[in-house]
């Protein structure tokens, strides 16, 4: 017995010793999806805390935002990650589109420019990372040049994708159009401003990230 | 005639480019008002690459950034390369404009379909 509990200990060192450091899971998506809404949904379930705010207007994230150490348990399942928060992927950005919400000139051109960091940002934080939870808007052609960079991108390094096709609290919102369109990879139809699918969201974390 | 120069890139003169090169080429392409068509497309950490030297461009007034629209890659996994353990990513087709002149109007797995402005 002795023999056997020795070895059960040096195993569990084993483990430990070789354990893999927690994953660095990113949310990324195109602006507006709801990355930093459904960010502060994961961090406020499990730490109690929030992530940053958020807006209608397009770029409101325009500085990537970690959260170290969120543990969430689902279904029996534990993982801890580093959670972040990117700036949403665009490849045009045109000061003009802020003055329509309302924004000054001078406010408007400094969003911009404050927006094309954060884009930058955002694809160097793919090199650094061990996953990736991509959020699409449901209520939109899934078809998207940002999409299918991050799918591809995903692939190209065979790390875990696991589509969030949110915004199904609105009526146009088609989960369906996104699986059809990128099958190959699980999605779950949550609304992260309602909660919808949470739960569900969570257990797919749990199994992927984990 | 007056009218938006079309330019098809064939995947031979794809693949005698450097990722670097073929950057550089599409933006100064696009910045002269250029469309283009690539054969084969840009692989995704060309991809990266291109959408980071395009913010560094983005000036108020002058350049608000392009338009791109490529099919999702295939994947090459015949039976050799599940052997191999080695399935490789095979680029597609890509439409590159300026976002001031390109606008994708509809886009599925195997159609893009977009509106040229003067």
């Amino acid at each position: 017995m002795g023999i056997i509990k020795s070895l059960k200990m040096n195993f569990t060192w084993f483990k430990k010793f070789f354990k893999k450091k927690r994953a660095r899971i990113g949310i990324y998506g195109p602006p507006n999806a709801g990355k930093t809404t459904l960010a502060n949904r994961i961090i406020r379930d499990w730490t109690g805390d929030a992530m940053g705010s958020v807006s209608a207007i397009p770029h409101e994230t325009r500085r990537a935002r970690r959260r170290e150490g969120v543990t969430i348990d689902s279904n029996g399942s534990s993982v801890t990650l580093d959670i972040i928060d990117t700036p949403g992927l665009a490849t045009k950005i045109d000061f003009h589109d802020f003055m329509a919400f309302g924004m000054t000139e001078e406010e408007s051109k400094r969003r911009a420019k404050e927006a094309t960091e954060g884009v930058i940002e955002a694809v160097k934080w793919l090199d650094d990372l061990d996953g990736v939870i991509l959020v699409m808007d449901a209520t939109e052609d899934p078809y998207t040049q940002v999409n299918v960079t991050v799918i591809g991108n995903m692939e190209a390094r065979k790390l875990p994708l696991l589509i969030a096709a949110n915004k199904i609290d609105l009526p146009t919102s088609s989960p369906a159009r996104i699986h059809s369109a990128f099958p190959q990879h699980p999605l779950v139809p949550i609304s992260a401003l309602e909660g919808q699918n949470i739960d569900m969201l969570y257990k797919e974390i749990a199994d992927h990230f984990g | 005639m007056k009218g938006i120069q079309l330019d098809l890139i064939s995947e031979d003169k794809l693949d005698g480019m450097t990722s670097m090169e073929k950057v550089r080429l599409i933006l100064d392409e696009v910045r002269n008002g250029k469309i283009l068509v690539l054969e084969k497309g840009l692989t995704p950490s060309e991809q990266n690459k291109l959408i980071e030297l395009t913010m560094t461009e983005i000036a108020p007034d002058d350049f608000s950034g392009i338009e791109i629209e490529s099919y999702p890659v295939k994947h090459n996994d015949n039976i050799l390369s599940k052997l191999l353990g080695k399935t490789t990513l095979k680029t597609r087709l890509t439409v590159i404009g300026p976002a001031s002149q390109l606008k994708t109007i509809k886009k599925d797995r195997d159609l893009i379909s977009a509106l040229v402005s003067p």
